[in-house]
Order: structure tokens, then C-alpha cells, then sequence
């Protein structure tokens, strides 16, 4: 199936009161690429992501994923169905240590209830032991394995993006929305980035969706993009092309002085 | 340390708790045998409310509903149908509230359940409110409760309330619960469960996002805290023997709350020790309110003075040391041992 379209919206709108924060969106992301949402500062980048997860209920317009209609769902149920994210400025649950973080992302697909674990029942004990290997397993392939442990609050910055993403597979999406996963990134951080996006891509079995200001990471990674201006598409296709675009450049020139690639 | 050592020593515990309160049924006074079955249902009433406040985040003021129907469902099924006839002066009972009869342990429970049924139904509405509204909402829910058994006397006896229910509520009852409600708590926060309802404290729209549904998940948290909130109130009309509207006023929830915010919002071994504390601070606080006697001269007692010293104590807290006694921290053995070796070196 690798190639069909597996995010599609149509003409997606969202309005917040007189502002209209995303108009007409119309993506087509297809399985198994990793795909870039770009675009100057209040853009609607992140409103597109929230409406697909569930957070924002589009003022117009449909969404579908997998063939499966998910517009207005709330975001557990869009969860549930394959989407995962993280989020532009990071969410973790700062109390809980790092591997309690990538448990909770496990609970959507637990079988056993805690009522099982008050009974000590043996299925119980089977599934809790398979599921902090798992999680452990889970920590190692983002390089965490070490700060298991550790409470998610404590960690350096870096780590911190990589445990969200960390989390965010854990609940065994097929569709991840990574939202500016580089910011705060030196050079050298942004490369690995984005060999580690690659990775996770081909051994999680992923298609990514992912929004970036840092051009280097999305002309580097990205197979398809689409560019936002004041919630409007104003180009969509392949990095080459949208790298000689005049309407991009000039969206760019407007807000912060051209495209460093 | 493995798990097997830490069972055994848990084990330990227990068995020396058991010869403790075996040596204080032989030698305490009565007085102090009541503070211990005080501090027993006391710990039940925090842990129940530190899941639902400390670890869910859901900030509710409605425990005294939850101990109020607790409370007279237990009543209602230990007193003896003769009792009930003796006791319904204003209106006669209900018929089945005239024949109901139960052991304590099925009436303990009941009075657990019905809480919690309860629980789940007002939670239905009012779990989606934000936080604020949550805390005014839940406490009009208790102050309901309380005028709802002022004005139902067939099954209340109004605002006489009930005298004479049967003292079955002995030190064994009442820590044998406690532990009950202790270990129920424990398992259901070390299981994933756990970690998602804290998860919902920490970040709602993150726990969304990870396919948490909130909604779900606070009704479970509400509905648990609601059952131990009920059985603590069944304990406590049978330990007191008499229970009226006006015992379940907005003090008791206060009261609670203050252990909870003492021990630590989200520590349950804070929330046992501060239990202990405040317990015995509030009985011998009674002092204060009797007529003192300071060189010669004879001050009189302030009723209700307890209660201001302890909202200033609270106010104390919250300015100074606003996690609490523990935090979020939890005592462990393996944190005892090594207080302890630290304190050999
Ligand atoms: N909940 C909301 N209520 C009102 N306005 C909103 C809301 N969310 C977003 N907006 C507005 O919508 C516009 C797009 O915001 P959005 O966060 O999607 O931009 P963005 O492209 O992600 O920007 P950035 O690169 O700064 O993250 C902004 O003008 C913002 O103020
Ligand atoms: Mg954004």
C-alpha cells in the first residue's frame, strides 16, 4: 500500500472568531513519506496539527485518515485510530519519571485493568513485566534507556524533545505529527535530528508530518511540502521546487529575510 | 531492594501494627483508644481525598456528602428494627429502611458502594466543569446532602439524626479498613492507572493527546475516593454511636483537607503520617477551648478556638511549605534504611 494517501483534508478552514486562522487546507500526505508544514510565524502551522488531533474542531471541512473519517473526534479516539504527536512547546508529564512517561502512552492498548493489579492476577503481572520492557525498549531506541529513572522535569532540553517523541510512539501510531522537533537545536543536534527522524520512520513503520522553521531539516528530510501563509496554501510540492518559489521567498522576505538552506 | 524483601517487610509492618493495637486494647484508657480509632478512619478519609485532589488534580470539597451517606446507609443496616421503631419519633420509617438489617462488614461496604454510586453520578456532570467550578460545585453537593437528610425524616429521622447505633467499630475494624483502603490506593497508583491519572494532573491536554480519556479516568478517580470516603463515614457512625446533619458540615471536609495538604498533595505516606499528627493535634487542641487557669487568674474557654488556630495553621503551610510535609515524595524502606545507616555513620 506503500504510496496511497494516508492523511487527507479537505478544504479545512478554522476560524477564531473574525480571524481566520487556517483557510482551505487541503493536504494529501502520502504512507511512508515524511512530509513538512512550513510557513512565518503564526501561519496556522500548529492550528493544522490540532485539528487533526482532535483539539480543535475544524470550522469546515473534512478530515480523513486511513480511510476513516476523523474530523471533530475528540483527541483520544484520534489517538486511538493511529495519530500521535508532540507538541511545539513540550508537554511531559514533569512529575513522573521518564519511563512512567512512555507507560502512559502504553495504557491505550493494556488489557488488563487496575482492578488486576489490586488482585495481583497473573495476567496482570505478565503484561505489567512486558510492558516496562517494552517502554525500556522503547527508551533505547531514542537513547534514554540510561534515565529510565530519572523524573522527565530533570532532563536537559534535547532530551526532553527526544522523550516526547519517545512517548509518542508508544501508543503504536502509524501517523506522527512532529511539531518544530529542531527548535533551540545547535547544527550538529539538527543533523542527527534528522537522521534520527529517518530512523524512527523506517523502524516504526511511520509516516511523519512535520512542521519546522529550521530550512536546513525540512530541505533535508522532507519528500513533500506545503507552505502556510496567514493560513493560506501558497505553494505545495517537492523541496526543490519550493526552494525557487518566488511566492515562498517573498512570504519569507516579508518575516524574517529569505530561506537559509 | 527486591520485591520479595519488600513484601516481607511490609508484612512486618503489619504484624507489628496488630501487636500494637493488641497491647493498647489490654492497657490504653478509653480516651486514647478512641484517638487511635480516630486516626485510623481519619487516614482512610485523606488517602480517599489525596487520590482524587493530590493525584488526579481534581479539586473536590465534598467528601463530608460521601461520609454522610456512608454514614447512614451503615446505620440504617446495623441498628435493630426495634431500635429504628424507638428512634423514628417525628414520622415512622420506610418499611425497608425499618427491616433492613445487615452484618457491619456488609454494611460498611454498602455504605462504601452507595457513596460511590452517588460519586459517579454527580461526577457525570460535574467531572467536565473546569477546577474552580469543580471545588463550589462539590461542595454544594455535601451542603445537598446534609438538607436532604434534614428533610427526609423516614429515612434519616431528620434532624434528630440517630442515637444509640451499635459500637461495632473497634480498633480492628477500623485499621483492618484502613489498611484495606491503604493497599487498594497503593495498587491502583503503581499500575498504569496510576501513572495516567497523574498524567491527567500534569498536563490534561498532554494526556489527551496520548489517548487519555480524561473524562473516563477522572470518573474512576472520583468514584474510588467516593467508596472510601463512604466506608470512613460508616466506620465513623458506628465508632461515635450517634450521627445528625449538622455532624457532616463543611468542618469535616476542612478537616480532611487539611491532612491531605499537610502530608503532602500526591504523597500517601505523608498523608498517613499527617494523619496520625493532626488527629492527636486536634484532640489535645481541645485544651485551648476549656477554661485555663494562668496565675490565679482564670481565662475563659474559647469555643471553636481549635479550629482558628488550625485554619492559621493551614494558612501556615500553604505560605511556607506548600508541598507539604513529603511532597510528591514517598517514604520507602529503602529511604528508611538508609536514614539509618546514615545516621550509624
Ligand atoms: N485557540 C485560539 N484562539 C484564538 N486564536 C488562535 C488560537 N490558536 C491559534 N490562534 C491564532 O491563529 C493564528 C495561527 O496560529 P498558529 O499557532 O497555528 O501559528 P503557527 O504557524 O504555528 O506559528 P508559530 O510558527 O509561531 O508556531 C495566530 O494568529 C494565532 O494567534
Ligand atoms: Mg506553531
Amino acid at each position: 500500500m506503500a504510496g496511497d494517501v494516508i492523511l487527507a483534508t479537505s478544504d479545512v478552514t478554522m476560524r477564531f472568531g473574525g480571524l481566520a486562522a487556517v483557510t482551505d487546507l487541503s493536504l494529501a500526505v502520502r504512507r511512508g513519506t515524511i512530509a513538512g508544514l512550513i510557513g512565518p510565524n503564526g501561519a496556522g502551522k500548529t492550528t493544522c496539527f490540532n485539528m487533526i488531533t482532535g483539539f480543535y474542531k475544524p470550522t469546515m471541512g473534512t478530515i480523513v485518515f486511513d480511510g476513516q473519517e476523523v474530523t471533530g473526534l475528540p483527541p483520544h479516539k484520534v489517538c486511538k485510530a493511529g495519530i500521535a504527536r508532540t507538541f511545539q512547546n513540550i508537554r511531559l508529564f514533569g512529575n513522573e519519571t521518564v519511563l512512567e512517561n512512555v507507560m502512559i502512552g502504553r495504557h491505550l492498548r493494556q488489557k488488563t485493568s487496575w482492578i488486576d493489579a489490586v488482585l495481583f492476577t497473573p495476567g496482570y503481572l505478565r503484561e505489567d513485566k512486558a510492558m516496562r520492557a517494552h517502554c525500556l525498549e522503547l527508551l533505547a531506541a531514542v537513547g534514554l534507556a540510561d534515565l529510565a529513572d530519572e523524573q522527565a522535569s530533570s532532563l536537559a532540553y534535547g532530551a526532553q524533545r527526544r522523550l516526547e517523541i519517545a512517548r509518542a510512539l508508544a501508543t503504536e501510531p502509524s501517523f506522527l505529527l512532529l511539531d518544530e522537533p529542531a527548535a533551540g537545536m545547535n547544527p550538529q543536534e539538527s543533523e542527527d535530528l534528522m537522521g534520527f527522524v529517518r530512523t524512527i520512520r523506517q523502524d516504526f513503520d511511520l509516516t511523519i508530518l512535520l512542521i519546522e522553521h529550521d530550512m536546513k531539516v525540512v530541505m533535508g528530510i522532507c519528500e513533500h511540502i506545503w507552505v502556510l501563509d496567514y493560513g493560506v496554501t501558497i505553494a505545495e510540492g517537492a523541496p526543490e521546487a519550493i526552494r525557487r518559489d518566488p511566492k515562498v521567498i517573498l512570504a519569507y522576505l516579508g518575516e524574517e529575510g529569505g530561506l537559509h538552506a | 531492594m527486591r520485591r520479595g524483601q519488600t513484601v516481607i517487610l511490609n508484612l512486618v509492618a503489619v504484624a507489628a501494627l496488630g501487636g500494637f493495637l493488641w497491647l493498647a486494647e489490654g492497657n490504653f484508657d478509653g480516651y486514647k483508644i478512641q484517638i487511635l480509632n480516630l486516626i485510623a478512619i481519619n487516614i482512610i478519609l485523606a488517602l480517599s481525598l489525596n487520590l482524587i485532589y493530590g493525584f488526579t488534580g481534581l479539586f473536590s470539597l465534598g467528601h463530608a456528602g460521601f461520609m454522610a451517606i456512608g454514614a447512614y446507609i451503615c446505620s440504617i443496616l446495623i441498628m435493630t428494627p426495634d431500635q429504628k421503631d424507638m428512634l423514628f419519633l417525628l414520622e415512622p420509617a420506610y418499611d425497608w429502611v425499618q427491616n433492613a438489617q445487615a452484618p457491619f462488614l456488609v454494611a460498611v461496604l454498602a455504605g462504601g458502594l452507595v457513596a460511590a454510586a452517588i460519586g459517579a453520578l454527580v461526577g457525570f456532570p460535574l467531572l467536565r466543569l473546569g477546577d474552580d467550578y469543580l471545588g463550589i460545585a462539590t461542595l454544594g453537593f455535601a451542603e445537598i446532602i446534609r438538607v436532604l437528610a434534614n428533610n427526609f425524616p423516614r429515612l434519616t429521622n431528620g434532624a434528630l439524626g440517630f442515637k444509640g447505633i451499635p459500637d461495632y467499630a473497634n480498633l480492628w475494624w477500623n485499621f483492618g479498613w484502613c489498611l484495606v483502603t491503604l493497599y487498594v490506593i497503593v495498587r491502583l497508583l503503581k499500575s498504569n492507572t496510576g501513572n495516567v491519572l497523574k498524567a491527567i494532573r500534569d498536563d490534561e491536554a498532554a494526556a489527551r493527546a496520548m489517548g487519555v480519556n480524561v473524562f473516563r479516568y477522572k470518573l474512576l478517580s472520583f468514584t474510588v475516593g467516593a467508596f472510601f470516603a463512604g466506608v470512613g463515614g460508616a466506620l465513623l457512625a458506628s465508632l461515635l454511636t450517634t450521627i445528625d446533619p449538622k455532624m457532616f458540615l463543611f468542618t469535616l471536609t476542612f478537616n480532611i483537607l487539611m491532612i491531605v495538604v499537610a502530608g503532602g498533595l500526591g504523597s500517601l505516606s505523608g498523608t498517613v503520617m499527617a494523619g496520625i499528627g493532626i488527629t492527636v493535634l486536634l484532640e489535645w487542641l481541645r485544651v485551648v477551648e476549656n477554661p485555663v487557669d494562668i496565675f490565679g487568674y482564670e481565662l475563659p474557654g474559647v469555643p471553636g478556638m481549635r479550629m482558628v488556630v488550625f485554619s492559621l495553621a493551614l494558612i501556615m503551610i500553604i505560605l511556607f511549605r506548600r508541598e507539604g510535609l513529603m511532597g510528591m515524595r514517598e517514604l520507602h524502606w529503602q529511604s528508611l534504611f538508609k536514614v539509618f545507616s546514615r545516621g550509624r555513620a
